[in-house]
């Protein structure tokens, strides 16, 4: 037991005092998280929108897919990616396997189904509704669609705030393309992996606290938002 | 772009026909009330004149459109007011903005245009405000501002009163009349014989996605044609 409060105490103390260890696994996490979370809104924004407003053959297969790919599992994804980057594989020659980089494309892999799938949804049932109101005000496909992202643009916030939590806490994926090496692909979650194994306790809660916390915070953004919004705007 | 003339227009979904082989011209000028029970098919005969859809058989045509007149300019000459408007997530003055812009006017333009017939409808001091916090009536009156702004040659209404309390519609009502002394065709539809009476100048009567008769309003209601007309007027005068 008090090895347990212990182990916070020291964890407390390298939060408190922005162990410098510590601040740059976390720091690392949240450059690798949110660049992959950008990547993946500007392509799967784009694409969910497009699902929504049209009529192709094979959309409905596209859309099982893409809400299918919403359950990838991430060491799934960390072997695809792997194969493709490694010496041998089809992109080896980039030679960015066990790189930050390779980690913003696994976690990209990861959520852009996420982002792809969710705002596909959102955005469909906001067209079931403005259809033909704005095609009566001349609006065609691609006006249209814009319009439907701006109007629906705070649910998307929370879907993207959404994305951006699953890849923060994602273990496997990143664990396997970025090798976890010391000051150079260590992230949070790899970093409490590796250093519970290894019985060092303080770091491991310590990042684990700052996780938690960042967790808590995008969900508690994610309902700011949709509760100013609902009060702004209707 | 007027007359409107209409050729055997059916409509059908799936196996439901809906608008049965429905021929009329619809000429400029006099108000035409498109009159009729629920579920005579009032709402799709005017999504079919808009072309939000299309029909499963016969023809539209729309006269003075012939001359080089393409779908999109068709499209930009008329306007319609849905039953239930739907509202942008944007302030009022936005709104009516919106359709505007797509008509590729400037800013500027789109704002002076905007403010003037906000102004008209009672509704330039809410210019700012979030459209989907305005009350019903004022949300319809919007709806119709954004509509008219377009300058359309031809307006629809699709029963625009129909959720709203009598001061609203009485609103609605004078907002149409201004709108036809402009010199904009009115073509509504309602069930609602008190207002067909008050707002009409011509009725045409649909029953079961008939169109029983096309008549001047006098002589709708005094001596309606076909036997449909005769009960609903009679249904409908002790609610009236």
């Amino acid at each position: 037991m008090t090895s347990l409060w212990d182990a916070f105490g020291a964890a407390w103390q390298l939060i408190a005092g922005f162990d410098s260890t510590l601040a740059q696994i976390v720091g690392l996490s949240l450059q690798v998280s949110l660049t992959a979370v950008l990547i993946a809104t500007l392509i799967g924004l784009p694409l969910g929108a497009t699902v929504a407003v049209e009529r192709f053959r094979g959309r409905q297969t596209v859309i099982v897919l893409l809400n299918a790919m919403m359950g990838l599992p991430p060491v799934v994804v960390g072997l695809l990616v792997y194969l493709l980057l490694s010496r041998a594989g089809p992109l080896g020659s980039l030679g960015i396997l066990f790189t930050p980089t390779a980690m913003v494309i696994a976690q990209a892999v990861l959520i852009t189904p996420i982002i792809a799938a969710l705002s596909r949804q959102i955005i469909e049932d906001a067209w079931r509704e403005y259809d033909e109101q704005l095609r009566s005000l001349g609006a065609h496909r691609f006006n249209a669609a814009m319009t439907l992202i701006w109007d629906t643009r705070f649910s998307l916030m929370t879907i993207v705030l959404a994305g951006f939590g699953r890849a923060a806490a994602e273990v496997g994926a990143v664990m396997i393309v970025g090798g976890n090496i010391d000051g150079v692909t260590r992230v949070m979650t790899t970093t409490i992996a590796l250093e519970t194994s290894k019985g060092d306790l303080p770091l491991a809660l310590g990042l684990g606290i700052v996780l938690i916390l960042l967790v808590v915070l995008l969900n508690a953004c994610a309902g700011a938002i949709r509760e100013m919004a609902l009060r702004r705007y209707g | 772009m007027l007359p409107l003339e209409l050729h055997q227009l059916s409509f059908a979904a799936g196996n439901a026909e809906i608008i049965r082989g429905i021929s009329a011209r619809i000429e400029a000028g006099p108000r035409s009330i498109i009159l009729g029970p629920n579920g005579a098919g009032k709402s799709v005969l005017m999504r079919l004149c808009h072309s939000l859809l299309l029909p499963t058989a016969g023809r539209i045509v729309w006269h003075g459109a012939m001359n080089g007149g393409k779908g999109v300019d068709l499209r930009r000459r008329q306007a319609m007011v849905f039953q239930r408007p739907v509202m942008l997530r944007r302030s009022a003055l936005a709104n009516v903005m919106y359709g505007l812009r797509l008509a590729g006017k400037s800013r500027n333009e789109c704002e002076l245009r905007a403010m003037d017939v906000l102004e008209v409808v009672g509704l330039a001091q809410h210019a700012q405000r979030p459209a989907r916090v305005l009350s019903g009536g004022e949300q319809q009156r919007l709806a119709i501002a954004r509509a008219w702004a377009l300058g359309p040659d031809v307006l629809f209404l699709d029963e625009p009163t129909a959720n709203l309390d009598p001061a609203a519609t009485q609103d609605i009502e004078s907002i149409i009349n201004a709108i036809h002394a402009s010199g904009t065709k009115i073509i509504m539809t309602t069930h609602n014989l008190g207002q067909a009476r008050r707002l009409g100048d011509e009725i045409l009567f649909l029953s079961n996605g008939r169109l029983m008769e096309h008549t001047p309003i006098d002589r709708f209601f005094r001596e309606p044609a076909s036997a449909e007309a005769a009960t609903f007027i009679k249904g409908e005068i002790p609610w009236q």
